[in-house]
């Protein structure tokens, strides 16, 4: 979705320039529920969609990956959207906006789509769920007035929409994630990848969700805004857990393959250029009835899309960031980086972006243009890291 | 043997006419985790101010421009599967390149150790 680390080239001197600069003093910023316990943890504040958020603490970029993947990390994404749409028939009427299945959701369950606009581009991607008598979304920062604006221009009578302002949402994350939780809220554990829950932690009503940004098991928890600070100390005192920044979420979910809003998907990429397929019901392939449906369903159909997202792996040891030219082996452009960095888990470069349709075969080998020299990559599947997502049926 | 340094946080050591070129401790503090670093070929020549070399952390890319010209005469072949020494040992094992000085005068403007401890006093 939307987090992210600084990625363009910079010397040395603008990087420490930028950081005094980014410490934070700006009065306008906003602050989650849960900044001056970043403060106290020694987080580096940096601006991110008009809120204070910790980019990293004193455990450092590399540090947090590394715990995420062996314990459990902790993530504030308070700055992220919470929606709840209710009324009749809003399953019916959210589909209207979003080419994901609604309609045959199972209460209790989450989906991961997106709005679309008139020519099948993605204005956000958001994560669904279907309570008993509403739905739940959660989308991104930088995205929610937009898309908050979008579905109320488009909103019945008789379906109400609610922004959650007074609720904090965090991320626990990494194998020991559901066993730390189930601490506080029992059968936390059980619960299926995509699945829901109510339940109490401190006193408190939070929203569980085992889904998450970084390839890992663990879960989302959506907390009342004036316990969070409790809830969250309380996880951070269980010895597996680690405050974790938004550096370390931007490579653990690009070695996971998961996209980033405004960066790996935008306005003028389909779901279907951007690999995302799956997450289009075979129902909604056969009904459309979601903005720029005709394009979507004509691209299923005929293949008939000029760019499709792709995980590259260049050669060597050098990071190709964003907006790296990708070439062919005669030097003609087939498209760019859209995310790109070191994977600390994988142990190199790992990048994904758009290429031609035809070089997005895997095992194709292209070449990157890094700072006028070119090196060679293959495109590969994603994730560069494999998924560990807690699947019930496969235990 | 006496070592010098820029703002843009760099440090060379000078022995006769040869230098050693590295960046310093607060650079690879401010910069993090050091994913990657290219350095400039054995036999090239670079002015001052020249882009000689591209430091990668987990946070960005880094550019590091030439604090003095001259001819490259040997690199750090270390740090090619071992970025990370740069973090460890910044002012000494982690040096960059080595350089034949084309105009010992690009010394001057440069901060000795103790001018460069009250420059970067000013920026905390």
């Amino acid at each position: 979705m939307t987090e992210g680390a600084p990625t363009a080239p910079v010397c040395v001197l603008f990087v420490l320039a930028l950081e005094k600069y980014m410490s934070v003093e700006n009065p306008e910023l906003l602050k989650t529920p849960l900044f001056s316990l970043h403060e106290e943890l020694g987080a580096k504040m940096v601006p991110f969609a008009g809120y204070a958020m910790p980019v990293q603490y004193p455990l450092g970029v590399l540090g947090e990956h590394n715990h995420t993947r062996a314990a459990a990390g902790l993530f504030e994404v308070s700055h992220m959207g919470q929606v709840i749409l209710k009324g009749t028939d809003v399953d019916k009427w959210l589909e209207s906006l979003i080419p994901g299945d609604i309609i045959d959701l199972k209460e209790n369950h989450i989906r991961y789509s997106m709005f679309t606009n008139e020519h099948g581009g993605i204005l956000d991607d958001l994560m669904i769920t279907k309570r008993k008598d509403d739905l739940f979304l959660v989308v991104n920062a930088a995205c929610k007035a937009q898309d908050i604006a979008h579905m109320q221009k488009h909103l019945p009578d008789n379906i109400t929409l609610t922004e959650l302002t007074n609720r904090a949402l965090v991320a626990l994350q990494g194998p020991k994630a559901a066993e730390v939780l189930s601490r506080f809220a029992p059968n936390a554990d059980k619960m299926d990848f995509m699945s829901y829950q109510e339940v109490q932690i401190c006193g408190a009503t939070c929203f569980i969700s085992r889904s998450g940004y970084t390839g890992e098991d663990g879960h989302e928890i959506s907390i009342p805004a004036d316990k969070a600070d409790e809830v969250c100390r309380a996880l951070l005192n269980e010895e597996e857990v680690a405050a974790i920044g938004l550096g370390a979420r931007d490579s653990l979910r690009l070695e996971a393959g998961l996209c980033l809003y405004g960066h790996d998907l935008t306005p003028d990429t389909t779901p279907i250029e951007a690999s995302l397929l799956w997450s289009i019901s075979k129902r909604r392939r056969a009904e459309g009835g979601f903005p720029g449906d005709k394009i979507i369903l004509e691209q299923i159909a005929h293949k008939n899309h000029t760019k499709k997202r792709v995980g590259i792996l260049p050669t060597g040891r050098a990071p190709a960031r964003e907006g790296t030219v990708i070439l062919n082996s005669e030097g003609m452009e087939l498209g760019k980086i859209t995310s790109g960095g070191y994977g600390p888990t994988y142990g190199g470069p790992v990048a994904m972006g758009y290429v031609k349709t035809e070089f997005a075969t895997i095992d194709t080998e292209i070449f990157l243009d890094l700072r006028g020299k070119k090196r060679p990559a293959h495109v590969v599947k994603t994730p560069f890291v494999p998924q560990r997502y807690y699947r019930k049926n496969l235990k | 043997m006496t070592t010098y340094y820029s703002e843009e946080h760099e440090w060379v050591t000078i022995e006769g006419n040869n230098g050693t070129v590295g960046i310093t401790n607060y650079a690879q503090n401010a910069l993090g985790d050091i994913v990657f670093i290219e350095v400039p070929e054995v036999g090239s020549s670079h002015a001052k101010g020249d882009e000689v070399a591209v430091v990668e952390s987990v946070k960005a890319a880094s550019e590091i421009f030439a604090l003095i010209g001259g001819e490259v005469t040997a690199i750090n072949e270390a740090l090619e599967e071992d970025p990370a020494l740069v973090n460890a040992q910044a002012e000494t094992d982690g040096w960059f390149y080595k350089v034949a000085l084309s105009n010992v005068q690009e010394l001057e403007g440069l901060m000795d150790a103790d001018g460069y401890k009250a420059f970067i006093a000013t920026l905390d």
